[in-house]
């Protein structure tokens, strides 16, 4: 193509009346923040000990969960699934299901499988209920091996859904109702929900180990995505949650919840099968959220809040004095899972930032008002914030209403470089640049890295940008 | 080195001793130990199902079609025409580069997707994606076609993609291209392969014109790069210097307007034999074009293509392509000083796709590095009967390779390198063996060619021997 021609579409698909035509559609997703249901069960069971994740579909989902994860964090991550083909469609995937038990507790040995779905096995109808009865039976699958399942159609939601159903499902199968009694541990439990930040699973337990309080986190890969090279490869490394400690589970103090949209079946079982109690709170980004999170830990566990604590929440506030005027009245466009976007819009409008585009590929109404309640707290509110949307809309946003930062996983990338502006890559999934997802996003630690990145990448823009005369040496 | 069979059997036979009777039956057809005088594509059995419940490494053949072939097309838009995983697992994730404006002259770093929802399963997607194709077209008016991916549902609710296909490529005029690559077909990715093969021969070949009078016996297409890295640039450069001109190359930073006029070259030149012998195979039986293999791994089998090709062609050819090896040897040779030293001896296991598992050996081997076993994700027995004589007897060659069986086999062969892919990667590494993605060329290259060499002998040695590895044992257990 010429040179001019091209450049006339590409100015073309920057405009107002591009957008309108990009807002307009309503069947082609283009650049979507937001994977499959089954990933998300996977990267739930890879959070248990001794627990091989078992896929029943065709091997090429699996392939792609293991790429996707791996990826990210890494680090290996092992998962099997059913092989399933042509006859599968026709006849069923039974039979490929006993089998693949067979060979999956012959080679790697596990004490649970955790079975999800895939598109094939949900369009089907194969009814896992049955699959996993009739494996008992017939000796396939012996009665000491755990066998949690969970339905994750990808037609439906998103990873979120598919991590809470997994979640719910080792839940209903391990913990007993006739085990449920009122003797309360002090244990509590802390479910992170579909969190690829390692670091953020690391700072909520130095926390509480700092309050000196008991706790259980369901569904913890933390050391399992995370584990140390020393020449040995685990299946099954250390430091996941203990089968037996989720057995019990439903008798301690009470859970709190980290990500309200990614574990809405599980808090609902928890509190109306076992009558346990659950607090809810939003992920600890910023200062207003990990206070909020630390009066819950401190009236639950009955513990004051540490001056340890105290003095760590004195430092974060002070790397945020410092550095607010570098971020003041900057423009933010953000994206990624809900949560995230709910803390990460609280630390902005902390730090007087504008998160003027929050788009969310897999939000629902209920996100959208946390959102707005949030910009209506602020007198800055100037923030739009989008559901169902992807990555060419925000490209749209972007290019007609600038910004000066874009925060989000990788995938933003090509968005950010369109409209010149840097990206810094937060969420799921990152997969071009080393090591961020071992940093927290949490606590007052989060605040503080979130900071230095923020504040420094503006800088490094800053120096880059100078001419001989506003190249200084303080900044 | 001679080589001992029965120690090599024996270890097979220990990595398999795991397995359930049936299975060990079933997996031991998949070993095979190199034997050039008495065994070629029968070393060992391919293309059958997996084992289910063994991590295989197989993907599907959406994979194929969407990933491999179609994917790197450029001027097209790939429609994952389906839920919304696959289209973003394969998002930009296998690397192949293309040159062009992105969005209007370059579709490839995009994820398209009907993004199925419950409603599309139980009432069908045909009018989502006539719709979705007209939106595209709105959007982007440049896309010279478009392909839809079938995603599994797709060929299990019954969808009827052949008419909306057919329907909006002759409402738009530019061609929409059905493929029924669903997840479930086959056995692997394999057959996705074939399937957008077929796809490209009944919507895409011979329907391109050209001006006779610019034809030269000169022209040639490049079938089966992928442009992982910048390998086609690589590869085009060294054509180019012996004299051939380059119509059109598949589908790394392919285009379909070229690939529209590939039954007017001479001669189709085919890397990856795996993914587009089929399409090579239709050229010749429809229109007369012979096609030839080629590997440009590394400067002994570049030497050995170069000729091979440049015999096809007339005096000058020949004598330019003598150039070309000639103007490279010092490079590669100073290559080869610097880098030999280091490796030599050190042993490779593979596992890979396509055609690496065998084109990469004499690479490794111009380095002085041993390749102890291959293997393979989802060859058929041409690929075996190709791979034997590659390989020194003794070799240890293995079909759909899982898991399992490449840690213990690393654990008895221990290798220097594993050359493998992302799944693999890092359960290598934590072993503390040195490892290089061969998918995706561990996000470097380009491989390919002279320039390739460089990069890969660089790689390798870096990978083996870094001196971070050295520090995997505390000094207090050393
Ligand atoms: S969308 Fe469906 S077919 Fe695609 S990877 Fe997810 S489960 Fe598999």
């Amino acid at each position: 193509m010429e040179k001019e021609e091209v450049k006339k579409i590409k100015d073309w698909m920057n405009t107002e009346e591009y957008k309108e035509k990009n807002f307009n559609r309503k069947a082609i997703v283009i650049n979507p923040a937001r994977a499959c249901q089954p990933l998300g069960a996977v990267l739930c069971a890879a959070g248990f000990e001794n627990t091989m994740p078992f896929v029943h579909g065709s091997h090429g989902c699996v392939a792609y969960y293991r790429n996707n994860l791996s990826r990210h964090f890494r680090e290996p991550l092992a998962a099997v699934c059913t092989s399933l083909t042509e006859d599968g469609a026709v006849f069923g995937g039974q039979a490929n299901a006993f089998e693949g038990f067979k060979n999956a507790l012959t080679l790697y040995k596990p004490k649970m499988l955790a079975i999800s779905t895939t598109c094939m096995t949900e369009v089907i109808g194969d009814d896992l209920g049955s699959i996993v009865g009739g494996a008992r039976e017939k000796g396939y699958l012996p009665e000491d091996i755990l066998a949690p399942y969970a339905n994750t159609p990808s037609f439906a939601g998103s990873h979120l859904e598919g991590y809470d159903s997994m979640l719910n499902a080792i839940i209903e199968t391990l913990c007993k109702k006739s085990d449920a009694n009122e003797n309360k541990s002090d244990t509590i439990n802390i479910i992170p929900g579909f969190d690829t930040t390692t670091g953020n699973i690391n700072e909520i337990k130095r926390i509480l180990k700092i309050f000196g309080a008991s706790y259980l986190v369901l569904a913890d890969y933390s050391n399992t995505l995370d584990y140390p090279l020393n020449g040995e490869y685990k299946l099954y490394p250390k430091g996941a949650t203990k089968l037996e400690d989720v057995k019990k589970c439903m008798n301690n103090r009470a859970t709190i919840v980290l990500q309200r949209f990614s574990a809405k079946k599980t808090a609902a079982t928890l509190s109306k099968k076992f009558n346990h109690e659950v607090r809810i709170v939003k992920s600890p980004i910023g200062i207003n959220y990990t206070d909020e999170f630390l009066m819950a830990v401190s009236e639950l566990s009955g513990k004051e809040i540490p001056g340890e604590i105290e003095d760590e929440r004195g430092r974060a506030i002070d790397s945020m004095t410092d550095a607010q005027q570098y971020i003041h009245g900057k423009k933010f466009a953000i994206f990624g899972d809900p949560d995230m976007l709910v803390g990460l819009t609280s630390y902005l409008l902390e730090m007087g930032g504008i998160p003027k585009y929050v788009l969310c590929s897999n939000g629902t109404e209920e996100f959208k008002k946390e959102i707005e309640d949030l910009f209506a707290s602020y007198s800055e509110g100037e923030g739009e914030v989008y559901i169902n949307k992807d990555l060419w809309h925000l490209r749209s946003l972007i290019m007609t209403g600038p910004v000066d930062m874009l925060m989000g996983p990788s995938h933003g990338k090509f968005a950010a470089r369109d409209a010149k502006i840097p990206h810094i890559r937060i969420g799921y999934p990152i997969f071009d640049r080393v090591n961020i997802h071992r940093y927290p996003l949490y606590g007052y630690s989060g605040v503080i890295n979130l900071t230095t990145w923020i504040v420094n990448k503006f800088m490094d823009i800053l120096d880059d940008e100078s001419d001989d005369a506003h190249f200084e040496l303080m900044r | 080195m001679a080589v001992d069979f029965k120690e090599n059997e024996d270890l097979v036979e220990e990595v398999l001793s795991v397995y359930s009777e049936k299975a060990k039956k079933n997996r031991k057809v998949h070993f095979g130990i190199n034997d050039k005088e008495n065994c070629g594509s029968c070393v060992t059995k391919s293309n059958m199902k997996s084992l289910p419940g063994v991590m295989t490494p197989r993907g599907c053949a959406y994979a194929g079609s969407k990933g491999v072939v179609w994917g790197p097309v450029k001027d097209v838009i790939n429609i994952s025409h389906g839920p919304i995983g696959c289209g973003m697992y394969s998002w930009g994730t296998r690397r192949n580069l293309a040159n062009g404006e992105i969005g209007v002259e370059s579709f490839v770093p995009f994820q398209f997707t009907t993004d199925f929802r419950e409603r599309d399963i139980v009432f069908g997607g045909d009018k989502k994606l006539e719709q979705a194709i007209k939106e595209l077209h709105e959007l982007f008016p440049t896309a010279k076609g478009m392909v839809v991916e079938s995603e599994c549902p797709i060929g299990l609710i019954g969808d009827d993609i052949e008419a909306v296909a057919k329907k909006t490529s002759d409402e738009f005029g530019i061609p929409v291209i059905p493929v029924r690559c669903e997840g479930f077909r086959g056995v692997s990715q394999s057959l996705g392969h074939h399937i957008a093969n077929d796809s490209i021969r009944d919507f895409v070949v011979g329907k391109g014109e050209v001006d006779d009078s610019k034809k030269t016996p000169y022209d040639v297409a490049i079938l089966g790069d992928y442009n992982i890295g910048g390998d086609v640039w690589a590869s085009m450069k060294i054509f180019e210097e012996m004299g051939l001109n380059v119509v059109t190359h598949w589908s790394g930073d392919g285009s379909i307007e070229e690939m529209k006029i590939t039954h007017k070259v001479s001669y189709n030149l085919l890397h990856c034999y795996r993914s587009m012998n089929y399409i090579a195979r239709h050229f010749e039986e429809a229109y007369g074009i012979p096609w030839v293999e080629y590997n440009f791994f590394g400067p002994t089998k570049i030497k050995e293509s170069i000729r091979n090709i440049a015999k096809l062609f007339d005096e000058n050819i020949q004598e330019k392509s003598e150039k070309v090896i000639k103007a490279y040897e010092p490079k590669m040779q100073e290559v080869i000083d610097k880098y030999r030293p280091r490796l030599e001896g050190k042993k490779v296991m593979i596992l890979v796709g396509g055609l690496r598992p065998r084109h990469i050996v004499g690479a490794y081997e111009d380095l002085g590095m041993k390749v102890v076993s291959t293997a393979y994700e989802f060859a058929h027995s041409d690929d075996y009967e190709r791979t034997t004589k590659e390989l020194e007897d003794g070799t240890i060659i293995t079909d759909d390779l899982n898991e399992y069986e490449f840690v213990e086999l690393a654990k008895k062969l221990k290798p220097d390198l594993v050359a493998s892919g992302i799944k693999e990667k890092y359960i290598f590494q934590k072993m503390g063996i040195p490892f290089r993605q061969m998918h995706s060329w561990d996000y470097s290259g380009p491989y390919h060619g002279y320039d390739g060499f460089e990069i890969f002998a660089r790689d390798m040695d870096l990978a083996v021997n870094s001196p971070s590895w050295k520090l995997v044992k505390p000094l207090w257990k050393k």
